[in-house]
């Protein structure tokens, strides 16, 4: 008898219309305000978008097309204003190809060793180290590109200016290391031991397992990664505003002074440009070309690790 | 020396010179060795960096120690190096990650919940993954010109804290969101079975059971967007987050200052004295950094349970 009522009791507990509305509404609720927190990263998404592009289309009712893709100088903060954007993209590219040439074979050379070779628990006590490299600030590296590599570089190349590409680009390089090594080391693990087994079968050495059938058989993780690096060295700010200069020129030579798209944007902002002229909304057009140029490259990365992605069973 | 359907015999190729006869020995002691050389090219690829490492620190540490001084942490940025310090900044740095915490903690960690535990399989599901995942690839200076458009100007906050804690903010969104949902997915499916056969509601078993046992993950994923957050020195100094602060942080309207942007300042200035005070500023934000990854780890261990 007791028994009963209790159950009867419990039933009527979870039978409530209150209670079942109330929760309901909860859950609704809940719902609704999480699905807004997710669409605030849309909301970012759009308003870069609707900044950079007003800002933009206001430089370009000033400045023509013309005047900005075919013109080779820029100096707009100069009394004769000229506004060709390819001493900036000349700049960027030189500094991200140096840091890359730093990064990419370091990084994959490390990401090879950490997965083919190293044994649990030399991988615990060198993994750290990778990762404090990548958690140091940039302005860190901007110091000491600018007190340690340039100095040497000069000594070695005495006509290296003291600002120059080559320090940032070695700084920037050791920067992305870690995260070269640490993507292409997530593509190299998943390839399946299968595969290595099979290889090793055909009589293949531990080198050759790893660098002709796990490093081709992980290319399209390992080519996300280098992209995601470029990607990154492009849009990287401190390092080349502090070691770099703020030289924009068409050069190649990678000991003279130069200027990228992201130290230009840090030199107006902290100069004393008045906010309403044509000088300063030059930064929202090279920030334009900037996100467009990352943009391009991080949606071929994601499709290329989409695309050409080996699934193994 | 054929057979009879006129095909040569393996017999045959071994010993007809002109195919090569290393072609087909094994050869195992070169490739051996071969690889032995390289896997020690490799590892020197790792000590190469961990070199860099530790000489990048060895050297901020010979530059900077002797200028760490007490005044360093009760003084203003001065024009004269022996009187400069880092209090204006270290306000700043300070006010500037317990607000960003404060905003990007629910914003971030319910996006993630979200996306892990709410969101059907559908285009608009997809087109929020996809779009937190270019987010983090966009470069923080960018950020910056967003807040400068939207922040500061749009919504006339001016070069306030305000506006560097929504700028940072949204810098460090994306981080938090997927480091919550692989904290989310480390909860076996069992956990939330149980809780929904028992009638639970989502939102109930979301709440009293999987977000209680993957707090541990989710907080290690903070602090660690948040260290990100305190050395981040580009999109403050696009949204004018000025250098040169000479008076106490009174509230989230005021102007502001913070440490990496002071060291970028110093950095900059022409004599060796402002260099070295430089280095002595990064030694605190080394610091700083270093309690805060501490902390994380410490989190951890302590409240990340294993299935």
């Amino acid at each position: 008898m007791a028994m009963s009522t209790d159950r009867h009791q419990h039933t009527n507990l979870f039978r409530s219309d209150g209670l079942r509305r109330r929760r309901q509404w909860e859950e609704r609720t809940v719902r609704a305000a999480l699905l807004f927190f997710a669409l605030v990263s849309v909301l970012t998404t759009l308003g870069i978008i609707y900044v950079l592009l007003e800002e933009t289309v206001l430089f370009f009712r000033q400045v023509s097309f013309a005047q900005f893709f075919l013109d080779t100088r820029w100096t707009p903060l100069f009394l004769s204003q000229r506004f060709g954007i390819w001493p900036l993209v000349n700049g960027t590219v030189l500094v991200a190809a140096g840091a890359m040439l730093v990064a990419l074979p370091l990084g994959l050379l490390a990401a090879i060793y950490m997965s083919e070779y190293a044994s649990e628990r030399v991988r615990r006590v060198l993994k750290p180290f990778l990762e404090i490299l990548a958690g140091i600030p940039t302005v860190v590296y901007g110091y000491f590109a600018l007190t340690f590599i340039t100095p040497i570089l000069r000594s070695v190349f005495p006509q290296t200016q003291v600002f120059n590409a080559a320090s940032a680009a070695i700084a920037m390089g050791f920067m992305i290391l870690p995260m070269v090594a640490s993507l292409s080391e997530d593509a190299l693990y998943a390839v399946p031991n299968s595969v290595r087994e099979a290889a090793y079968a055909l009589g293949a050495t531990r080198w050759e397992v790893a660098t002709q059938v796990v490093v081709p058989a992980a290319l399209s993780g390992i080519a996300a990664a280098f992209i995601l690096a470029v990607s990154r060295a492009i849009g990287e700010t401190m390092i080349v505003a502090i070691a770099a200069g703020q030289q924009p020129k068409l050069t190649l030579n990678p000991l003279e002074s130069i200027e990228t798209m992201t130290a230009y944007i840090v030199q107006v902002s902290l100069g004393d440009t008045p906010q309403q002229s044509l000088a300063y909304k030059t930064i929202f057009a090279v920030g334009m070309m900037l996100f467009v140029m990352t943009l391009g490259m991080n949606v071929a990365s994601y499709l290329l690790t989409r695309r050409f992605r080996e699934v193994y069973e | 020396m054929t057979t009879d359907d006129g095909r040569r015999t393996t017999d045959d190729r071994r010993r007809t010179p002109q195919y090569g006869i290393r072609m087909f020995e094994p050869n195992l002691e070169r490739r051996k060795a071969l690889g032995v050389v390289w896997e020690g090219v490799a590892l020197l690829a790792i000590l190469l960096g961990i070199a860099m490492l530790l000489t990048l620190l060895v050297k901020v540490f010979v530059d900077g120690l002797p200028h760490l001084r007490p005044q360093l942490f009760t003084e203003f940025p001065s024009r004269f190096p022996d009187q400069a310090g880092l209090r204006s900044a270290l306000q700043g740095s300070i006010w500037l990650m317990v607000l960003t915490a404060l905003l990007s903690f629910p914003l971030g960690v319910g996006a993630g919940i979200y996306l892990e535990e709410f969101a059907p399989k559908n285009a608009l599901t997809r087109f929020i993954e996809i779009n937190v995942a270019n987010l983090a690839g966009v470069p923080s200076i960018i950020y910056g010109l967003l807040g400068l458009g939207l922040f500061v100007r749009g919504l006339g906050l001016g070069r306030s804290l305000l506006a560097g804690v929504l700028t940072m903010t949204l810098v460090i969104l994306p981080v938090i969101i997927v480091s919550t949902r692989e904290a989310l997915r480390a909860v076996p499916a069992s956990i939330r079975e149980a809780a929904l056969a028992l009638g639970a509601s989502r939102w109930e078993m979301v709440r009293d059971h999987v977000l209680v046992y993957s707090m541990g993950g989710i907080l290690t994923g903070m602090i660690l967007a948040l260290s990100r957050a305190i050395g981040e020195t580009a999109p403050l100094i696009t949204i004018g987050a000025l250098t040169y602060i000479a008076f106490d942080l009174r509230g989230p309207l005021d102007i502001f200052t913070v440490l990496p942007i002071q060291i970028f300042n110093w950095v900059s200035m022409p004599q060796a004295a402002f260099q070295r005070l430089a280095a002595a500023g990064i030694i605190v934000l080394l610091a700083l950094l270093l309690t805060m990854n501490a902390l994380a780890i410490w989190l951890r261990n302590r409240l990340q349970r294993r299935w």
